[in-house]
């Protein structure tokens, strides 16, 4: 399942106006892969999200997504295999209706009507939405607006999905829900997070960046626990944890 | 100040409704080859925002009571004159339809009035003139100011003009005249400072946006002035025309004398073409039978005098009420039948 | 009006044309060139017209009965805008002082007439554009006007304008309550600080349609969008405008109210 590997050499991105944001990332995560970006603001998260879709293109390094290396030609291409799930939801839902939302992708991909009418059903339904098809986005509850702009992503039906904050401004239950939703997911995960607790419930593999390079990558379970090392990069133990420390001396 | 329906007459209305069909179809199809794909969602949420914006009230200086802005200079000096019209006449179409601000009919005057003015005259014939890609903000704010306040006072002079030949309202040309342009004058005058001050605040956060959102502006610096020009020249010869037409046939005792003598409403045709265009859109609207059906015809001809014939006016005012009781009878019976649909 | 009532009432009416009724379900096409006939017929009605225009409440009552607005709804927005009619048609009895009728023991000038004439005109075309909204939704005004052939970049325009309408709506009451928050009285409403607010909401939402640009095209947009064609010309939606506009012609030609009348007056003699 070669096409599936996202593979990362010494990246690097500077912003127009000097900013080097990424210097040097080096990673491979590989098919049915989940893994946590996990970094304070300004590491080089979003940035290094960015790349992968194509918005950006490195100005050094290499990335190649399923061995098609990535530039602006091969932009579309790489687009069709990597989902992006944008961090606010109004600017993934702008279309007139939920259906036409999710249509949207699948019509871009030159399929027919039916075809276009099977991907957003299977769409919809993966998300528990389908009963949404016809409301318009500005009357979507933020959980609601989550799932379905998850929803315009998976119609495309990627390889790779990747995710900036996915649980941001989300109430518990909707965060629940979306958590139980992408464990259910067989895909490639990249998710970037603030919410270390999503990130071991969701990812086995966790990549802490500061900034613009990879400071540690390995095992969730272990890097998560490691209080020296999240404090060393300006975070903090995931909350789930905090607790348990705070009794452990008993 | 917004037209209303209930001042407008079917021609007025829609003579304006063909000028600004027209200029959208236009602005639309001048756009389309220019523009970057980038500009889509970037009007539409221009749109979005001036109708946001225009909901922040700010104090007048020296009055003490609030305004808020227009946008249509500063709409044209960021997207250009095309773009910059189909987004006023959007923000127009979601406030008739949302405040009923001045009716579907006069819509078409409204985004005329609003939209017309600003983009095609006050925009590239005096704003960009004076600027010409000067930075400087003395430069900025008398362009602005100049270009508001005469796009504001065609503006108003055109509510004025449409008003008077609709012939619905007694309200004194003259008197109308004089409160409309001295107040759109000031409003000009605060408009202008503000475009020019929001210009030169975005332009010192985010240049960019001001200098040329990338391919957005579709008129470029050099065949732009006369391709403006020759536009301008033909808008002034429909308006010319158009007003010049409907001031022949001002429904007043002239009109009545016209029948009488052919037998039809028949306007007395001026060799130009834009008159047969317009003729056909009094064709149109002359479904409704405007003064030349046997059983209006008495009523009609008396318009220009206030004779309305005392016998009748008793049986109207009953039966006037007797319309208006039958009518609630009838609403009120389909709001129980539907209640009761919903119930079962 | 402020700003949250404002934004209160869009939204409500916004919320009334996603409803199901048998005047919803019809092809907005219809609704929207029956309602501009209407107006037309309205309007095109001599100035000196009173008894005559009551026939045409007949419309507006059916769309807001049938439709299931409430009436409140509409008669305060028209309530509110009403001065400006008020203001407007004044000059008519004021200045067309020539007795035309009596009333019982009063006489009534030409230029009352016309002056209730205007109100009365008014009062239909303003409710009738509001029901038009209220039992239609707003991307299905949208569809129509593409298919009434005008271009499709500002039909799509329009709906983006719509889209985001209620986002910037959001941003801007933030603002401005937090401005509230920060002023005591009349400092804070200069035009200093309106300035420094209102370029900041233009950068945000040129921001915004950078990121909606970016999630179009990370889904394979290339410059064509599709509005869907939803509706379909029916019976019902024949029927309706056909009975409608015979109806508008009928009570603009045929004096209904003077029949009536005097039919009543005869039979009560």
């Amino acid at each position: 399942m070669s096409h599936h590997i996202v593979e990362l050499k010494h990246v690097c991105f500077a912003y127009p106006d000097g900013t080097e944001a990424l210097k040097g990332v080096t990673f491979r995560i590989v098919h049915g892969e989940s893994v946590g970006l996990a970094g304070t603001n300004g590491a080089g998260k979003t940035t290094l999200l960015l790349n992968l879709n194509g918005h950006l293109i490195p100005t050094r390094g290499e990335i190649a997504i399923g061995e098609v290396p990535l530039s602006k030609k091969t932009r579309q291409e790489i687009r069709r295999k990597v989902g992006f799930v944008f961090q606010r939801s109004d600017d993934q839902l702008f279309m007139p209706t939920v259906y036409e939302d999710v249509a949207f992708g699948p019509i871009n991909l030159g399929l027919n009507e039916d075809k276009v009418e099977e991907r957003v059903r299977n769409a919809l339904e993966m998300v528990s939405c389908l009963q949404l098809r016809n409301r318009p986005p500005h009357r979507l509850s933020e959980g609601q607006k989550r799932s379905v702009a998850i929803a315009t992503v998976m119609a495309m039906e990627p390889d790779i999905l990747v995710m900036d904050e996915p649980a941001s401004n989300l109430d518990p239950r909707s965060r629940r829900q979306l958590i139980n939703l992408l464990k259910g997911f067989g895909h490639t995960k990249i998710v970037a997070s603030h919410d270390l607790d999503l990130i071991l419930d969701v990812c086995e593999r966790c990549i802490i960046i500061k900034d613009g390079k990879v400071v540690a990558d390995g095992p969730s379970e272990e890097l998560l626990l490691n209080k020296a090392l999240l404090e060393e990069n300006n975070l903090e133990l995931p909350l789930s944890r905090q607790c348990l420390q705070a009794i452990q001396p008993f | 100040m917004h037209m209303a329906d209930a001042l407008l007459s079917p021609a007025v209305g829609g003579a304006l409704w063909a000028g600004t069909l027209a200029t959208i179809i236009y602005s639309a199809k001048k756009l389309k080859e220019k523009m970057d794909e980038k500009m889509i969602p970037l009007m539409g949420m221009l749109g979005a925002f001036i109708f946001a914006g225009q909901m922040i009230n700010f104090t007048i200086p020296m009055t003490g009571s609030s305004g808020h802005i227009g946008g249509g200079m500063l709409l044209a000096i960021l997207l250009g004159p095309f773009a910059a019209f189909l987004v006023i006449a959007s923000v127009l179409v979601v406030q008739a339809l949302f405040f009923a601000d001045g009716g579907l009919l006069a819509l078409g005057a409204n985004i005329w009035n609003l939209g017309v003015y600003p983009c095609f005259i006050g925009y590239p014939l005096i704003y960009r003139i004076i600027v010409r890609g000067s930075k400087s903000p003395k430069l900025i704010t008398v362009a602005s100011v100049l270009g508001a306040v005469v796009g504001l006072q065609l503006g108003a002079l055109s509510v004025v003009l449409e008003t008077k030949l609709s012939g619905i309202t007694e309200l004194p040309f003259n008197t109308f005249l004089m409160l409309m342009q001295p107040i759109h004058l000031a409003v000009g005058l605060v408009e202008g400072f503000i475009t020019a001050g929001i210009v030169v605040y975005v332009r010192s956060l985010r240049p960019d946006i001001v200098d040329d959102l990338e391919g957005v502006k579709t008129i470029s610096s050099g065949t732009s002035l006369k391709k403006v020009l020759a536009v301008m020249g033909l808008l002034a010869v429909i308006t010319g025309g158009a007003f010049s037409w409907f001031a022949s046939t001002h429904p007043d005792g002239l009109e009545w004398s016209i029948e009488k003598i052919y037998g039809r409403t028949e306007v007395p045709e001026k060799a130009n073409p834009v008159t047969e265009g317009l003729s056909k859109i009094q064709g149109k609207t002359a479904v409704l039978p405007d003064y030349s059906l046997p059983s209006k015809v008495k009523q009609e001809t008396n318009e220009a005098w206030p004779a309305v014939d005392p016998g009748t006016s008793l049986s109207g005012i009953v039966g006037g009420i007797m319309v208006l009781a039958l009518i609630l009878i009838l609403g009120m019976g389909i709001k129980v039948m539907r209640t009761h649909r919903e119930k079962s | 009006m402020t700003f949250d009532r404002e934004y209160f009432n869009i939204g409500y009416l916004d919320s009334l044309s996603y409803k199901n009724s048998f005047v919803h379900a019809l092809d907005p096409r219809v609704k929207i060139l029956v309602s501009f006939a209407f107006i037309l017929f309205v309007v095109s009605l001599p100035k000196y017209e009173l008894s005559a225009l009551t026939p045409f409440f007949i419309y507006p009552v059916f769309l807001l009965t049938a439709g299931g607005i409430p009436f409140n709804a509409i008669a305060k927005k028209v309530l509110f805008i009403s001065p400006f009619a008020v203001f407007i048609g004044i000059f008519n009895p004021l200045l067309d002082t020539a007795v035309v009728m009596q009333v019982f023991s009063w006489s009534v000038s030409g230029g009352w007439i016309s002056f209730f004439s205007i109100i009365v005109k008014f009062i239909l075309t303003v409710s009738t554009a509001l029901l038009l909204i209220a039992v239609t939704s707003f991307p299905g005004i949208c569809e129509s006007l593409e298919r009434l052939r005008l271009p499709k970049i500002f039909v799509i325009q329009l709906l983006f304008l719509y889209r985001y309408l209620f986002v910037l709506l959001q941003e801007s009451l933030t603002m401005i309550r937090a401005r509230e928050a920060r002023s005591f009285g009349k400092k804070g409403r200069e035009i200093k600080t309106f300035i420094r607010l209102i370029s900041v909401l233009l950068i945000r939402s040129v921001e915004r349609a950078e990121r909606i640009y970016q999630a179009m095209v990370s889904r394979g947009f290339r410059g064509e969008i599709r509005v869907m064609k939803k509706h379909k010309l029916g019976y019902y939606d024949i029927l309706f405008a056909a009975i409608s506009i015979t109806m508008f012609y009928f009570f603009r030609n045929y004096d209904v109210v003077n029949f009536i009348g005097s039919g009543l007056s005869r039979a009560f003699r």
